[in-house]
Formats: C-alpha cells, sequence, structure tokens
C-alpha cells in the first residue's frame, strides 16, 4: 500500500525528517507516537502533498507508483485522505456539497460519470449514522462554528464517504471528549476493510485503546527509533517519552 | 478631542505630472456641460417648479466653483476619473417614446422574484403614459420630473435636502442637470408587501453623461424593500452620475439593495443620500459583480435617536476595472447603531478603494458603530487602498474598526484540495466562502439566492467570457460554459 524510504524533508533549510523508513500494508492500522515537535505532522503534510516542504531525498511510493510528483489533489483521487488536526472552516459551503464536489472530482479523475444524486443521498445517512451524527450536521457550512469534537467527527466522516485506501488520521484525538473519542474510534473501525489501510498519527496512547494497531512506531527527531506491537505504546505510556530519549 | 485618523494601506498616488493632464481633460468637459446648461436652460427646467430651478442654479454654481473631483480631492485620491472623462458625451438624451414598449426592453428573469417594476430609459422614467401611478394604500410611483409640479409640498420638504452639493462636484451637477429619474413616496403606517424594483437601462447610439436622480420617501411606520438594479444595452461609453435621496421617517425600516453589473466602457457614480428619523431602520447592501468604474458613496446620516443601519457590499472585479465604496456615517442623534461589512475580491489590474468614515457628535451618546473591510487580492497587479476614519466627539460610544487584505489562506486551500478538488475549484470555493456572508445579508429569499447564482457565475468567469452581454438579468439565455465543478446548489 504505502511503502516510505529514506524519506528526507527540509522546511526552509532546516531538515524536519531525516530519513524515514515505513512500510504499510493493505488491512493494516500503523500508529505512529511520538513527542511534539519531532516531525509527526510534518510526515502527514508530505505524504498528502501538502506545498512548502522540500523533499531532499528519498521516496513515497503508493499502490506501486512514486506520489512525490503529483499534487494535493492527485493524491486525494489515487486513495490518500488525510484527517486534519486543525480542520479548517468554510463559511458558506455545506458539507453536504462540498463533499458531493470531492466525491466527483475524484470520479471525473477515475473516468466516471457524477455519483447519482439519489446515491449520494443515501451514503450521506448510512454514514451519518456510523457516526452518530446530527441531521442538521451535513446542511451547516464546512466546520464553521463546530466543536471541536464536531470538527473531528466530520474529518471521519468525510473519510467513511470519501472511501480512501490510505487514511492518515493526524492527532484526531485530541480535543475529544470520552464520548466523542468512542464514537470517532468506532467510526474508524467499521470503515476497516482488508483492502485499506489506516496511519493513526497521535501523542498518547489513549485512542490506541480503541484503534487497535498492528504496528507502533515511534517518531524521535525526524527518525523512527522504534516500532513494535500494540505492547509499545503501552510501554511508552507507562515510561513516557523520557525512555526513547534515553535509549536513542 | 477624540479625534482618531487611521491610515491602514495606502498607495499615495501623486502623481503631478499626471494631475495636470487630468486638469486639462476635466476642464473640456466641464466647459462643454456648462455650455449645455446655458443652451439648454428650456429643455433642462421644462419640468421645474420656482424651488426646484432654485436649487438647480445653486447646485450650477457650486459646480461651476468645484469642478469634477480631481486625485487632490482626500475623498478622491484613490479613483481617477480622467479617463472616464476623456470623452465626447452626450449629455440630455431625448425621454422615450410613449409607444415604447416597456416589457420588451427590460424583463427580470430572477425566479420567483415577485417585484414591482419600476423601469427608466436613459434616466427617464420609461411608462410615459402614466407618469405618476397611486395605488390603492396611497404609495406613489412614478416620474420624478412629473412629481416636481404635482407633488411640490412633498419635493420641497425632502428635495436637495440630504444631498451634499456643496462639497461633492458630482452631486452639484447632478442636481444642476438631472431631468428625471424615479419618484417613490410611501405614506405613514404602511408596508409595502412587493418588493420595489427599479431597472436603469441605458441604450443610446452615442456616448452618454446620465444625470439620473431618483427621491425615495417613508412616511412613519412604514416599511419598504427596495432593489436598484444598473443595466445596459448600448456598448458605447457611458457615464452614469446618479444621486438617489432617501427619506427614512419614524420607525420605517427600508431594506435597500444595489445590484451593478455593468461592462467595462460603463462609468457608474452611484451616490446614496439616506436621511435617517427616529427609531428608523435600515439595510443597505451594494453587490458590484462588473463595471468599469464603480463609484457607491452611502451618505447615512442618522437624525433620530434609537436608528440602526447596516450598511453592506461586495465587489468581484478584475481585468482593469475599478471600485470605490465610500461610506459616510454620520452619528448625529444618541442611542443609535450602525454596522458595515465590506468585502471584495481584486484579481488581475483590478483595483479597488475603501473609505469608511464614522462622525459620532457630540451629543450621539451610546453610539454602537462597527466597520469592517475584508480583501483578498488575487494577483500582485491588483490593489485595494482601504481606510477607516473614525471621528469622535461623543464620550460615551463603542466603535470599532477593522481592515484585511490578504490572499486566499494556504491551508484553506490545501484542506480542498486535499479532498481531491482541483486548485481552481479549490480557488472558487474559497472566493465563495469569503463573499458568503455578505450574500447571506440579504434578507429576500429570492435575490439573496439569484445573487448567490450571479456571484458563483461570476467567479466561474462566466459573466466575463460573456460577450454580448455582461448582465445577464436582462438576457434569458447566454452561452452555456462547462465548469467541472457543480456549485449550482452550494
Amino acid at each position: 500500500m504505502l511503502s516510505i524510504r529514506n524519506l528526507k524533508v527540509s522546511i526552509k533549510g532546516k531538515e524536519i525528517l531525516k530519513g524515514i523508513n515505513l512500510e504499510v500494508k493493505a488491512g493494516e492500522v500503523h500508529a505512529i507516537m511520538g513527542p511534539n515537535g519531532t516531525g509527526k505532522s510534518t510526515l502527514a503534510y508530505v505524504i498528502a502533498g501538502r506545498e512548502g516542504y522540500e523533499v531532499t531525498e528519498g521516496e513515497i511510493i503508493f499502490k506501486g507508483r512514486n506520489i512525490l510528483d503529483l499534487s494535493a489533489e492527485e493524491r486525494a483521487c489515487e486513495g490518500l485522505f488525510l484527517g486534519f488536526q486543525y480542520p479548517v472552516e468554510i463559511p458558506g459551503v455545506s458539507i453536504t456539497n462540498f463533499l458531493r464536489t470531492a466525491i466527483n472530482e475524484q470520479r471525473k479523475y477515475k473516468g466516471l460519470d457524477p455519483v447519482p444524486a439519489v446515491e449520494f443521498l443515501a451514503k450521506m445517512e448510512e454514514k451519518k449514522q456510523l457516526l452518530e451524527l446530527q441531521e442538521k450536521l451535513a446542511s451547516r457550512s464546512v466546520n464553521e462554528g463546530f466543536s471541536g469534537g464536531e470538527k473531528k467527527k466530520n474529518e471521519i466522516f468525510q473519510m467513511a464517504m470519501l472511501e480512501p485506501s490510505l487514511a492518515i488520521l493526524d492527532e484526531t484525538d485530541s480535543g475529544l471528549d470520552i464520548d466523542a473519542l468512542r464514537i470517532v474510534a468506532t467510526g474508524v473501525n467499521k470503515l476497516r476493510r482488508p483492502d485499506n489501510a489506516t496511519i493513526v498519527i497521535t501523542h498518547y496512547q489513549r485512542l490506541l485503546e480503541y484503534i487497535i494497531p498492528d504496528v507502533v512506531h515511534v517518531l524521535f527527531d525526524g527518525r523512527i527509533v522504534k516500532s513494535g506491537g500494540k505492547e509499545l505504546a503501552l510501554l511508552l505510556e507507562e515510561k513516557g517519552y523520557e525512555w526513547i530519549r534515553s535509549e536513542s | 478631542m477624540d479625534q482618531k485618523r487611521i491610515l491602514i494601506s495606502g498607495k499615495q498616488k501623486q502623481n503631478l505630472i499626471m494631475e495636470a493632464s487630468i486638469v486639462s481633460t476635466i476642464y473640456d468637459l466641464k466647459e462643454y456641460l456648462s455650455g449645455v446648461f446655458a443652451d439648454k436652460q428650456q429643455e433642462i427646467t421644462r419640468n421645474d417648479t420656482h424651488f426646484v430651478a432654485a436649487k438647480r442654479a445653486k447646485a450650477f454654481e457650486l459646480f461651476s466653483k468645484m469642478g469634477f473631483p480631481h486625485a487632490a480631492l482626500e475623498k478622491w485620491r484613490g479613483t481617477d476619473l480622467s479617463r472616464a472623462l476623456n470623452h465626447e458625451y452626450h449629455a440630455l438624451p431625448e425621454a422615450p417614446s410613449p409607444e415604447l414598449d416597456i416589457d420588451k426592453i427590460f424583463k427580470c428573469d430572477v425566479p420567483h422574484f415577485e417585484t414591482l417594476l419600476v423601469t427608466q430609459l436613459n434616466g427617464w422614467y420609461a411608462d410615459r403614459n402614466n407618469l405618476l401611478q397611486v395605488y390603492p394604500n396611497g404609495m406613489i410611483i412614478g416620474s420624478l420630473a412629473a412629481a416636481f409640479s404635482k407633488y411640490p409640498d412633498l419635493v420641497s420638504a425632502h428635495y436637495g435636502n440630504y444631498a451634499d452639493d456643496n462639497s461633492e462636484g458630482l452631486t452639484a451637477l447632478n442636481t444642476a442637470m438631472s431631468q428625471d429619474g424615479i419618484f417613490i413616496y410611501i405614506p405613514d403606517n404602511v408596508t409595502v408587501e412587493q418588493n420595489i424594483q427599479t431597472v436603469n437601462i441605458t441604450d443610446f447610439k452615442q456616448n452618454l453623461f446620465l444625470n439620473t436622480r431618483n427621491l425615495v420617501i417613508l412616511g412613519e411606520n412604514s416599511h419598504l424593500r427596495l432593489v436598484q438594479c444598473d443595466d445596459s444595452i448600448n456598448h458605447d461609453v457611458t457615464f452614469i452620475n446618479s444621486v438617489t435621496e432617501v427619506k427614512i421617517g419614524r420607525n420605517s425600516t427600508l431594506d435597500h439593495y444595489k445590484m451593478q453589473n455593468k461592462d467595462d466602457h460603463t462609468t457608474l457614480i452611484n451616490s446614496m443620500y439616506f436621511h435617517q428619523d427616529e427609531g428608523s431602520t435600515l439595510s443597505t447592501n451594494a453587490i458590484s459583480l462588473n463595471g468599469g468604474l464603480i463609484r457607491n458613496l452611502s451618505h447615512v446620516t442618522m437624525s433620530g435617536s434609537h436608528s440602526s443601519a447596516e450598511v453592506y457590499g461586495l465587489y468581484l472585479m478584475d481585468r482593469y476595472q475599478h471600485v470605490d465604496n465610500q461610506v459616510f456615517i454620520n452619528h448625529a442623534a444618541p442611542d443609535c447603531e450602525s454596522r458595515e461589512l465590506f468585502k471584495g475580491v481584486l484579481d488581475d489590474h483590478a483595483s479597488g478603494v475603501f473609505n469608511g468614515h464614522i462622525k459620532v457628535h457630540r451629543d450621539a451618546q451610546r453610539t454602537n458603530a462597527f466597520q469592517t473591510n475584508k480583501n483578498i487580492l488575487l494577483s500582485d497587479k491588483a490593489s485595494i487602498d482601504t481606510k477607516p476614519f473614525l471621528e469622535i466627539y461623543a464620550d460615551d460610544v463603542k466603535c470599532s474598526h477593522g481592515a484585511t487584505i490578504g490572499q486566499l489562506d494556504a491551508e484553506a486551500l490545501f484542506y480542498i484540495r486535499s479532498r481531491g478538488i482541483s486548485e481552481a475549484n479549490a480557488k472558487i470555493l474559497l472566493m465563495y466562502a469569503f463573499a458568503a456572508d455578505v450574500i447571506n445579508k440579504i434578507s429576500i429569499p429570492e435575490l439573496r439566492q439569484r445573487m448567490d447564482d450571479m456571484v458563483k457565475k461570476r467567479l466561474r468567469g462566466e459573466l466575463s467570457q460573456c460577450e454580448q452581454c455582461v448582465l445577464n438579468c436582462s438576457t434569458h439565455e447566454h452561452s452555456h460554459v462547462e465548469f467541472n465543478i457543480d456549485l449550482s446548489k452550494i
């Protein structure tokens, strides 16, 4: 699914990622953990195609293709999805139409006709229930006036609607109360399929009680310094990041 | 004295060589119009009462002294009229023939938009067979020139009382030379159920300099929704100098909209003078979608306490278009509130000016006055000159102002693109989102829907691409352009 090899990334000449290697296979859930400022969000942005980062070395192979030359929208059309840590408000544009536009552009990329209205609305209904969304939410402007929890639910809702092959969830658990966390995690779990994969970027072990990862990576100072099973997350929780610092 | 003067951003165009050339070209047109004023006295004053004729003479003197506005005047620093004035114009178009079929020249195609349509052709009230219509509720709509003699008391109580002939040269010129315009009178205690829509069409075979003058009077406890549209059929050079005086009586409410979608050969000077009595409510919204040069003046005087004024504007300009919004809120009475929100997107070489002047008089205690101007510049050649100007003499006031100039938010663009939406369409979405809060202020649902559609079309570039007609209000079909984004129901 995703294969990152020796990825080095700088921002304005400062090296942030110093040689990342990561293999994610279809059906897997990976968790990337690490303290603030170690490059977790940078990694997510670089995979998703945000401009302003200089990839100095390495490659990102997604479904057999190096995607570094693709724009953000092309990567999305190829099946990548980024759940934002801070989702952006778009006043005046309803979620329904935002998603319809996105789905139709992705379909167009694949040479498909626009989604029929009935089919689209039925899917909206189904996914709204999955995330226990309020009836009115879909007609509201994208993220405008949403609470922190609503914004994160809306990210997962978009993921559910867009059905990506690989979803990267950047700090989706931050700012969530326990109920919202449960709903978000349940949503992610229900969307798991043998042919898709998820990368969960998180600070705390808490989310991983709900979304059980196959692999946990610890990102520290621009490198993945440790990888292991789900028990690694527990160890981190217990010993703190200082333990990694002393180990590395 | 608590006087604040804040210059947020300025592109000072103090080019002396240019000014010299401006003066010489202005002088020509001024001289020509002065000649017309002297030679065609009979034609100009044909419908005048003594009262109106006296106003004309006085106004002409003022115009002679002031002349056309130029860059050395503080309020005109950002708007250069020299090119617009450097044409030969015809200044006194004939009144339309009584045989004119009004339905043929204009039909509004806004769906489900029930309006009482009032048509002007080249400034003249178009229905020459019925110059003043009196409705069962006492409302009067018709020709201002006809109202001069038919309703002299109403006219003399208001006409020329609110317009500022003393400091605005173009307003003085209008008072001196205007031949006709729309007269609307709403008596006390009348809520006008229908929207009244005035459409000013210019259709003339030569370059036209038009002074059109409107007078709107709301009595006490009345309610009116007024939509003013500007339309052009001809493609000759047109200079429209329009002045509208509006009296809003005690406890009355006016919802007012200006829809501007002119071709690039048109200069539109639109001066609105609102005068508010106690407890009155004004909401005015100027939406400028296209136009060679547009200047909107919203001059609001709150002379009675407990009044409120909402002044909104949206402008979407590209190519070499220029838009200038001047707002003067004159808080002359206590316990009033004013809110201004102006937003604009400027592309290519387009330029814009926003000048928001709030004056709070010494006695206008407990005034609330808020002002916001936000701009997006899409190219490095586009420019905006925005200046809030608060002049406060009372001590118990709440005032705020803010101006922003920026580009589209990079984070938001990335967010939208990360969902698979192309960069071009992501930009349209963001511009639409930016414009939406002004559009949402439109309280007439059908009009809001239509403006919404027109703004989307404008953002997609459809109106710009349409060569036959820039204003879609008057055409039923225009060439269909395929876009890969469906924004039709956003």
